[in-house]
């Protein structure tokens, strides 16, 4: 279970992690923890999987990468095939097996448009691959995993 | 646009996060640069929206947030950047994204939906429908997680490089 000083850093370091040369000091000042309190509990959070990640997120489209929503129709039998050659892109960072007529949905980012085509082209030749759709993104909305931890 | 040393630094610091008193001189070792220039460059991506948030992400289960649901709305051009705002304003939405149609499939708004049980993301879903008196969608389920990762920019890069050398 999670202490209520646990859910206080982890509500914190999900909205900002300072970029100061003693970012985990600064969080201890918010939660009321000295800064080796705050790394020695980030580090076992971190173990346990409760934190994915920390870092920078960094925003695809001003790096210059394009984005893509895939759906392909698979035939029975060929899923787990299809789907290990879909994760072999370095740019397909989430791929889901999901119900409904296209039944294998990936994201994929490439940092171009002649990447992808080339991608899809592939990924369209493999066997048991009946369909693709690729469903460009024009505008993100919302791009936004927090969670508050009460 | 990004230089080499940018991309360096992109590389370096989107793997393991150094849990260490002085985070940032870690990376910077990594890049070969000082703490104070790594850190210079970091708050210019901020500042210019390359890096969207400096922080961290928890794994879905840590806060009981085990269902999920992408759901895809057909909304009509005319309204929509008003219902995709209202939709994002739903803290159970994570993610929502105006996409591209194809002739057979004419869904071009998608909303990621987290909440702790699949009849918490139905009823997400129906309010979001009700709100913003939308009727044609569809509820994509996940059966199976096959990959989920963060993306590694620059990468790919790095890899022609080395074959070159």
């Amino acid at each position: 279970m999670l202490s209520l000083s646990d859910k206080k850093i982890l509500n914190a370091i999900q909205t900002n992690l300072p970029l100061t040369s003693h970012p985990f000091a600064e969080l201890g000042r918010i939660t009321g923890l000295t800064e080796q309190e705050v790394l020695a509990r980030l580090n076992e959070l971190r173990e346990k999987g409760y934190i994915r990640r920390i870092g920078p997120f960094f925003d695809s489209d001003k790096l210059g990468y394009v984005g893509t929503l895939v759906a392909l129709k698979v035939q029975d039998g060929y899923m787990e095939k299809v789907a290990a050659a879909v994760n072999a892109y370095e740019g397909a960072t989430h791929n889901y097996e999901r119900k409904g007529k296209y039944n294998l949905w990936f994201t994929l980012l490439t940092q171009n448009v002649a990447q992808r085509t080339k991608i899809l082209d592939d990924v369209r030749a493999l066997p048991g691959v009946e369909s693709v759709m690729s469903l460009v993104s024009r505008k993100k909305y919302k791009v936004n995993v927090k969670f508050n931890l009460k | 646009m990004m230089d080499a040393l940018d991309k360096k630094i992109i590389r370096a610091v989107q793997s393991d996060f150094p849990l260490v008193a002085k985070p940032y001189e870690a990376l910077a070792m990594r890049v070969g640069i000082s703490e104070d220039e790594l850190l210079s460059r970091l708050r210019q991506y901020k500042h210019n929206g390359q890096i969207r948030k400096m922080g961290a992400v928890l794994g879905h289960y840590t806060a009981g947030f085990s269902a999920n649901v992408l759901c895809a709305w057909v909304v009509p051009l005319e309204h929509m950047d008003e219902i995709a705002k209202s939709m994002s304003a739903n803290t159970a939405v994570s993610h929502c994204y105006d996409r591209t149609t194809t002739e057979e499939w004419p869904y071009n708004v998608y909303t990621m939906i987290h909440a702790k049980t699949r009849e918490e993301c139905d009823a997400v879903v129906d309010e979001l429908a009700e709100k913003n008196k939308l009727t044609d969608k569809v509820m994509l389920y996940s059966v199976k997680e096959w990959k989920k990762t963060s993306m590694r920019y620059f990468e790919e890069e790095l890899v022609c490089q080395t074959v070159n050398v």
